[in-house]
């Protein structure tokens, strides 16, 4: 351990105890769930989600005209008609907040002067728009937003706060029983809690078809997530299309059809992009890698069964220097094509059988002086991993248990929480540790039961874990899993939102908003809004909305 | 013109292997040498076969062929090298019903059985009724491989029952001609958020295209505050102390406007619903509000009921059955209803639904034992949803395993999967309920014999592709892939 960590350790030993009480909270049991549903009713806030940092909404309402209304770069915006990602985002925004009226000719005549609202200007302020961009992990998403007679002003310094507050002020917008288009006058001082706001989707168990993915970046986009994790291989298949290693995909996915191609993956950053998303990809090893085997020979390790092969393979063979060449290869092409600093290493639930069977694996432990301790050999599989991925210039997240086996990582290591138990303790050592952490264990989407979870996910509190002001810090962020063992194109999109949307307010609104039937009542309005936009969000309880879901 | 290959099947005594028909077929002989003929839509067609005693004009085959007809046309692109050119071709179904009835509806005694024969070219499809001709028309598009609307899927899985629980508390969206404030106050919204009377019979016609009976549940006298806005005086005003609080609690059983207005309701409801069978409900009547009703209180008395609300329950249900068989229509009831020991027909029928009431078989048993058809849900409640493969649960269940004679056993009529509402819309509902209810369908269809869940694994993931390449977003049993994944939305 270094000094600095050591140091970091006993400062917050006082911190600690002080926190100690606040564990994870059991699971709440199903009568207890039912009990206590909720009536639906307003909030003041009306419908946002996730809810601003700082709002005021006045009593005063005015009217937009669909014909009149624009959306417009402001006087003084680094950024103009040039930024595409705004121009596209203009419009994105004006079919959404005008694009299912009841009453599409509406507005048409002139409104009293003083009651109506023109234009929203944009204004970009920072020097650099970084319309051009793609956005990572220090981008600021920060925006302020000011809605009075007759222009309403949203001043970003980036083009990614901007996006924010576009979503924003499409949320403030309502209709009213007539059709006219209504907003209060309002003041909005916005910017996110934690910088990592992720959602998992796993195109291994299932493939998911590019439309259902990027279906998905337009659900994210309306709950101000920034972060695409695509865990894009696993044992089951391997979708993605390597140039350098075609027959990875070519033996490895479900089928021809059942492939990413380096045009769809593109395809996904891009559209992403366009929505303030980061993709990062998921290649996850020395375990998880069955279908990699089919495309690669001698990669896994072969298993024995007393002095012969059985026949049967397990993780990747982490003694042939072949494997590191191949590695070295595959995460040049993977840097290239995927444009975010990071890029997602995996290394969870790596199973030591077959390397314990193997007599040439046995050999080489002998050989390193790693006794029969496989986690040594583990660690020197991943610290040989980590090193080709930083001389690509990357940086990584790994997944707890590379931290947990002492693998010597790079101090700006991400470490993503996943094991359900005691994640508050896990969150205590890896950020004691001076690791930066990304939460994910009381996010596991893909546990369904029956009821309204989403009161679960929105009542997790990231900080609450034993650690002192520095500790929290690390914390940037957190993700929404679902993973895809029963889960594809057919249920993806209603078993994902709005209970993911529970998660993108935890990890956008300031700490204090947790009022659960506030939430609900929010919640309630944006999951129909999704509807509206073209999301098969499932309902929250009973109730209904106004369309309900027609499709895409 | 893409060609489809067709497994040579007859019917015999062996048992299917693995990788066909869900729900199986009770008894499947396959020909020994693995014969199969192609089928190439453009070449194909259904027809009547001379002995048949319908033909050309009747709507629900007729529609039932050019359905069957569009589904191999549609079944998909085809691996190339499963073209075989020197295999013969197969050209036709004919299709022989010995019964002439046509235009009728499906209903509880209607004859589902058929017997298909595709050992020669035309194949032969013959049944008693044509019920039992859709049935074996769905067997013959399984056979065809290829690796080749909710009504549809039910019909695909042979389901031949569409309980139709129409009303409840939250809203009231059926549109009565009789009552129509009943949906104008009480259906979420009235423009947008109504049955009327077209989509009802719409719904009805659909089903009936298919063999599948349509029955309608209006649930009293709980379950009702959605009607009560459209029809003041029917809910009982409940009291705090000694002045009604505002709310409204179930059904007012004490006055004879009430029964004027179900038996107005109810003969609306017999004859929009052609089935035989109602289903009135009775479940979850909460007395609260009753017993604080002093004018209710009363009329205990009055009564002699004493303290016993449960009677005064009865009181209204048998009076409502009243209504009911003066219209001549049968009922289907909730558990409770028996339970509470109301004076019911001998042709009711009993649903057994509650999970938590001790074991369902024992209250089958005591249904069956009283000399009352029971109707099994309570291992089949689908809207409860948990991690996994919950369809092995459903797929295990075997609901004649209960303490009772033969004669009991037989008056187990049948099961219900249920999907209520609570947490389901347009949404989500089609993945949620397929193919879980895949393994319900084949419970209670195949015989009592098939319980293989390996098997049943494997037929259920290939059914459930089948249900993608037809449209039906079916989700998932597990890790796998379809060929044609799903892409409508």
């Amino acid at each position: 351990m270094e000094p600095a960590r050591l140091f970091l350790g006993l400062l917050c030993a006082s911190a600690a105890l002080a926190a100690s009480s606040l564990h994870q909270r059991p699971p709440q049991p199903e009568f207890l769930l039912e009990e206590l549903e909720l009536e639906l009713g307003e909030s003041p806030s009306g419908s946002l989600w996730p809810l601003p940092r700082s709002l005021r909404i006045l009593p005063r309402q005015l009217q937009l005209a669909p014909a009149r209304f624009q959306l417009v770069h402001g006087p003084g915006s680094t950024a103009g008609p040039g930024c595409a990602l705004l121009q596209d985002a203009f419009r994105r925004y004006y079919e959404y907040i005008f694009g299912y009226s009841k009453w599409q000719n509406q507005g048409q005549r002139p409104l009293p002067a003083g009651t109506e609202l023109l234009q929203l200007q944009v204004i970009i302020v920072s020097k650099d728009s970084e319309c051009d961009n793609y956005p990572n992990i220090t981008s600021n998403e920060a925006y302020q937003l000011s809605v009075t007679e007759p222009v309403a002003v949203l001043r970003a310094e980036k083009v990614w706060g901007a996006l924010r507050g576009l979503e924003t002020f499409s949320q403030l917008v309502y209709e009213d029983d007539y059709g006219t288009f209504l907003i209060n006058e309002s003041e909005i001082t916005d910017y996110p809690r934690f910088a990592h706001r992720g959602i998992l989707l796993d195109t291994s168990r299932h493939f998911l078809p590019i439309k259902s993915i990027l279906a998905n970046l337009d659900a994210m986009a309306f709950n101000k997530f920034n972060v695409l994790h695509w865990h894009i291989v696993d044992d089951h298949s391997f979708p993605y299309q390597s140039v350098t290693f075609p027959e990875l995909s070519g033996k490895g996915s479900y089928s021809y059809d059942h492939v990413y191609t380096p045009t769809d993956v593109r395809l996904v950053i891009d559209y992403a992009r366009l929505r303030g998303i980061r993709v990062i990809p998921e290649f996850d090893s020395p375990g998880h890698t069955k279908s990699w085997g089919k495309g690669q020979k001698d990669l896994l390790t072969p298993c024995f069964n007393g002095e012969h092969r059985s026949g049967s393979y397990g993780p990747v063979n982490p003694i042939l220097n072949t494997t590191y060449h191949f590695m070295t290869d595959l995460f040049k092409e993977i840097s290239g094509v995927f444009p975010d600093a990071y890029i997602h290493l995996g290394g969870d639930e790596v199973d030591f059988t077959c390397w314990k069977s193997n007599p040439d694996v046995t050999e080489f432990m002998k050989q390193q002086g790693f006794g029969i301790d496989y986690a040594k050999l583990e660690s020197y599989y991943i610290q040989k991993i980590l090193d080709i991925v930083s001389s690509a210039n990357k940086g990584y997240i790994v997944w707890q248990e590379v931290f947990d086996k002492g693998v010597k990582i790079k101090p700006d290591t991400i470490v993503e929480v996943w094991i359900g138990s005691l994640y508050t303790a896990e969150l205590s050592r890896v950020t004691g540790a001076g690791f930066t952490t990304i939460l994910a264990a009381p996010w596991y989407l893909d546990y369904i039961s029956y009821g309204q979870d989403w009161k679960k996910y929105y009542s997790v509190e990231p900080l609450n874990f034993p650690g002192c002001e520095k500790q929290k810090k690390l914390v940037i962020g957190g993700e929404a899993c679902l993973w895809g063992e029963f889960v594809d194109a057919t249920n993806l999109t209603p078993r994902l939102w709005p209970r993911a949307s529970a998660v993108g307010e935890r990890l956008w609104s300031s700490e204090n908003v947790t009022n659960i039937q506030d939430a609900y009542n929010r919640l309630v309005k944006h999951r129909c809004r999704m509807l509206r936009r073209g999301i098969a969000a499932e309902p929250l309880f009973v109730g209904y909305c106004d369309p309900e879901y027609r499709g895409r | 013109m893409a060609e489809l290959g067709l497994a040579l099947l007859l019917v015999g005594l062996v048992p299917v292997p693995a990788g066909a028909v869900w729900p199986q077929p009770q008894l499947v002989r396959e020909s020994p040498g693995g014969e199969r003929c192609r089928l190439s839509p453009g070449q194909f067609r259904f027809g009547y076969a001379r002995s048949s005693a319908v033909g050309p004009g009747c709507a629900v085959l007729d529609q039932a062929f050019a359905r069957y007809w569009r589904l191999l046309r549609d079944a998909g692109p085809r691996a190339p090298e499963d073209t075989r050119p020197w295999e013969p071709l197969c050209t036709e179904l004919l299709v022989s019903v010995s019964t002439p009835h046509c235009d009728g509806f499906p209903d509880m005694d209607s004859v589902e059985s058929y017997k298909l024969s595709t050992s020669e070219d035309p194949s032969l499809l013959s049944s008693e009724s044509v019920w039992g001709a859709l049935r074996g028309l769905e067997t013959f598009s399984q056979l065809i491989w290829r690796d080749e609307d909710r009504m549809d899927v039910m019909a695909y899985n042979k389901f031949n029952v569409f309980h139709w629980h129409i009303v409840d508390d939250p809203s009231f969206p059926y549109e009565s001609a009789a009552f129509p404030e009943l949906s104008r106050k009480g259906a979420y919204n009235p423009a947008t958020h109504v049955y009327t009377l077209n989509d009802v019979k719409l719904v009805i016609e659909y089903a009936r295209l298919r063999g599948i009976r349509v029955i309608s549940e209006f649930d009293t006298p709980g379950h009702t505050l959605s009607w009560g806005p459209g029809a003041p005086g029917l809910l009982t005003p409940c009291y705090a102390g000694s002045i009604p609080s505002g709310a409204y609690g179930p059904v007012n059983p004490i006055l004879n406007t009430t029964y004027q207005f179900m038996t107005e309701l109810f003969r609306e409801v017999s004859t929009v619903f052609p089935d035989f069978y109602l289903h009135l409900g009775g479940d979850e009547v909460d007395f609260t509000c009753w017993r604080s009703n002093p004018e209710i209180q009363a009329f205990m008395q009055w009564m002699g009921f004493g303290q016993d609300y449960t009677k005064l329950e009865s009181f209204y249900i048998q009076r409502l059955l009243n209504i009911i068989s003066s219209y001549g229509k049968g009922y289907v009831v909730w558990q409770e209803v028996f339970d509470n020991g109301v004076k019911v027909k001998p042709d009711t029928i009993i649903h057994v639904w509650r999970e938590n009431a001790g074991p369902y078989q024992q209250e089958v048993a005591r249904v069956t034992k009283a000399g009352y058809r029971a109707l099994l849900s309570a291992p089949w409640y689908l809207n409860r949803i948990s991690y996994g493969q919950d369809w092995q649960a459903a797929y295990q269940v075997e609901p004649l395993e209960f303490e009772g004679s033969l004669e009991q056993k037989a008056l187990v009529i049948g099961g219900e999967a249920c999907m209520w509402g609570e947490f389901v819309d347009v949404t989500n509902l089609t993945p949620r309920l397929w193919p879980r209810a895949g393994a319900i369908a084949e419970r209670l269809w195949s015989n009592k014999t098939v319980r293989d869940l390996q098997d049943a694994y494997i037929r259920l993931a290939d059914f459930r592709c089948t249900l993608l390449r037809r449209g039906i977003p079916a989700q998932p049993l597990f890790t796998g892939y379809c060929d044609a994944e799903y892409s409508g939305f």
